[in-house]
């Protein structure tokens, strides 16, 4: 098992004709994704990679049965992309784009809510490097061969940050169930605590690693579900503990952040609910492999 | 990106919220004569910089004479004004706003940002507006008013209601307060805007509801379908290095350090920063190169960070995934040709066609420091700069 990509997903690549999306499709089917095919306006009839293109979603999806979407479409348009994914029959759908307007994403959030619970889309991105079952299949842009099959799940905000995690883990020996990139935006489609919840179901899974960064409530929120619902062990790092205090120019930021935004605040939040936290980025995975043992000898 | 409060004021009032009459100057003469125009006895002249605590910095003066006027604005024009939200550097004053002083009755905090737990616009808003905002919410958080709007139908008028009277705004005044939020929520969603902030918001003597300051940020992701807000940019108002950078696609903080750093990524040029000082080092800036980098733009970020005469040694770290370390390593040899660079460099590449990368650099016959893991890279980056302070304070000596 896996969580949200395995060998039986089914993908379109939503924005396939760029010249970013052909080189990351060609990756992904070398990596042996199933990739059916792609979605381009206007282009429909050509092929890309030897994948048919499609129009609309609908056509794709009623053609290939296709349950699964990568979004490589430019930032003006990703946020309408994502919808029509949503409204298509997607199950779940990966932003790599980068740059999408925070107001567009706030409108992407609420037209997802407009399906019940067990119709409704996840969403990962945007401004991620996608997610990778490794051996199973790869949707994003991530070098596949950092990634030895096993039993860690990653989360992590940044791409290359998650690639740094998922090295020194393949140095030691160490496999992964599934590694999804949330993305580094402020508004995105889930949070740490909506993958947590995921990985804390999935029997593949036996430690998850989580990789945070400084801004945003998103690592204080995971801590109080890791803290009163997570069994299996969490290990995180917080990147920015040398960053400087950003300089921002209002006031109201300030007000509804009070606590728990700094790297240093969160590296305390997360200590407080129990989760291991590796003091710096160089010993992520040696911090990973320790705890493991240890639920080994328990 | 952030805009003036004399242009925050223009854009407000077209959505139908108050302001005080004033206007725009840029000499002490053309201040006087603007307060003339506006006629009165008292005006207030106000520094216009982007940064907040401008009243405590003394960049806002209340004048009742001509005389007074020039001497208000002999101090402000040219100088930097430095406020706890500038850093000590402070920020240039070329432009002053000149405004019809009125009478206050009460003042209140208004604030429209962009809240990243509900995922929506929130409101947050205070009776006891003024200063010391930050004071008041971490001491007597319960005197805080906040709202959040629901994007599919917008700032309804029972929720601005329900503002007014938190705010203990008689009667009479709620219409105008609600003209007032309705005005503000338009104008964020509708130009793309990360914040809005009133601070303060009157109750005039004659009961108007007027906007005395406004603050206005706005998502640099859409700007390219507001070009009338584009045009509001300031570069006077931002860093000199931090504005090019931003104009080659590269992101860039510059901070106190002498390690320069070049990285792939936010997430890891932050934590490549956490590692150089966990070896002893100390790093001269942030910089992300991002995603697809080409090889011009790692010769261009290696320009901007040895512009830094600070630096004295350079980390290169990229794990590739969307980039190539071909490109990348083909962008530092192009770079160290051209530039004679006379401190150590260190690269560490990872990922999509490290194997390439590696031997561009190899065969550049460059004296580039190589390191696989990010420990130590850091490490040897830390270490070369040590010996090298080492050996000036030798030569020095033999001198």
């Amino acid at each position: 098992m896996s969580i949200l990509l395995d060998r039986n997903s089914r993908v379109i690549v939503q924005g396939i004709t760029g010249r970013i999306a052909r080189f990351h499709t060609k990756e992904m089917i070398e990596y042996g994704t199933s990739v059916v095919g792609g979605v381009v306006p206007g282009k429909g009839g050509e092929t890309v990679e030897g994948l048919p293109v499609f129009d609309t979603v609908k056509q794709a999806v009623a053609a290939t049965d296709a349950d699964t979407s990568l979004v490589f479409v430019p930032p003006p348009f990703a946020a309408d992309g994502i919808m029509e994914a949503a409204d298509g029959g997607i199950r779940y759908c990966v932003c790599i784009t980068d740059g999408i307007p925070a107001q567009d994403m706030i409108r992407v959030k609420r037209y997802m809510w407009r399906y019940p619970k067990e119709r409704r889309m996840v969403l990962t991105g945007p401004n991620c490097a996608g997610t990778i079952s490794p051996g199973k299949a790869l949707l994003g842009i991530m070098p596949g061969h950092i990634y030895l099959p096993g039993h860690v799940g990653i989360i992590g905000r940044s791409g290359t940050l998650g690639y740094e995690a998922a090295a020194q883990l393949k140095q030691l020996g160490i496999g992964v169930s599934t590694s999804v990139g949330i993305g580094g935006d402020p508004i995105n489609g889930s949070s740490f605590r909506d993958i947590l919840e995921l990985f804390e179901a999935d029997e593949d899974t036996h430690l998850i690693a989580m990789i945070g960064e400084i801004g945003g409530p998103q690592e204080a929120e995971a801590a109080a579900y890791i803290r009163d619902h997570m069994t299996k062990p969490v290990v995180a790092y917080v990147a920015g503990l040398t960053a400087p205090k950003g300089r921002t120019m209002g006031h109201a930021g300030a007000i509804i952040s009070a606590f728990g935004e700094s790297a240093s605040e969160k590296v305390e939040i997360l200590s407080a609910a129990g989760v291991t936290v590796a003091e710096n980025p160089a010993v992520i995975g040696e911090a990973i492999a320790r705890v493991m043992s240890k639920e080994r000898a328990a | 990106m952030d805009i003036h409060e004399y242009q925050a004021k223009e854009i407000l009032s077209g959505f139908g919220v108050e302001v005080a009459p004033g206007a725009l100057a840029y000499s002490p003469e053309q201040a006087a004569y603007r307060a003339r125009e506006l006629g009165g006895e008292k005006w207030v002249v106000k520094a216009q910089v982007h940064a907040g605590g401008r009243g405590r910095a003394g960049g806002v003066k209340v004048c009742d004479s001509d005389t007074d006027i020039h001497q208000a604005c002999e101090g402000m024009f040219g100088a930097k004004l430095v406020t706890h939200q500038t850093g000590p550097e402070g920020k240039g004053i070329y432009r002053v706003y000149v405004e019809a002083g009125v009478e206050i009755e009460r003042e209140i905090y208004l604030g429209f940002v962009l809240d990243r737990s509900t995922q929506r616009v929130m409101i947050v808003a205070s009776a006891e507006g003024g200063m010391e905002i930050e004071e008041i919410s971490a001491q007597r958080p319960e005197s805080i008013v906040r709202a959040t709007v629901e994007p599919a139908v917008g700032l309804r008028d029972f929720q601005a209601r329900e503002i007014a009277f938190a705010l203990r705004m008689d009667a009479g005044l709620v219409q105008s307060m609600v003209r007032t939020l309705q005005g503000c929520y338009r104008a964020f969603t509708e130009l793309d805007a990360t914040m809005v902030e009133i601070n303060p918001l009157v109750v005039t003597a004659d009961r108007r509801i007027l906007a005395l300051d406004a603050k206005m940020s706005f998502d640099d992701n859409a700007l390219f379908r507001h070009p009338q807000v584009s045009e509001l940019r300031d570069k006077s108002q931002e860093d000199l290095r931090e504005s090019r950078a931003a104009d080659r696609g590269l992101s860039y903080v510059g901070l106190e350090g002498n390690i320069g750093c070049i990285v792939n990524g936010a997430g890891l040029a932050m934590a490549t920063m956490d590692t150089i000082m966990l070896a002893g080092g100390s790093p001269a800036n942030f910089l992300d190169i991002g995603g697809g980098a080409s090889p011009e733009r790692v010769a261009k970020a290696f320009r901007l960070v040895l512009s830094d005469k600070n630096v004295q040694a350079v980390l290169v770290n990229i794990f590739a995934g969307i980039n190539r370390c071909d490109w990348v390593a083909e962008g530092v040899v192009q770079a160290l040709q051209e530039l004679q660079v006379d401190i150590p460099v260190v690269v560490r590449l990872a990922g999509t066609n490290v194997e390439e990368g590696q031997r561009i650099l190899a065969k550049s016959g460059l004296p580039v420091i190589r390191a696989t893991s990010l420990m130590e890279a850091a490490e040897r980056v830390v270490g070369a700069w040590q010996n090298d302070q080492a050996q000036a304070i030798k030569v020095r000596a033999a001198q």
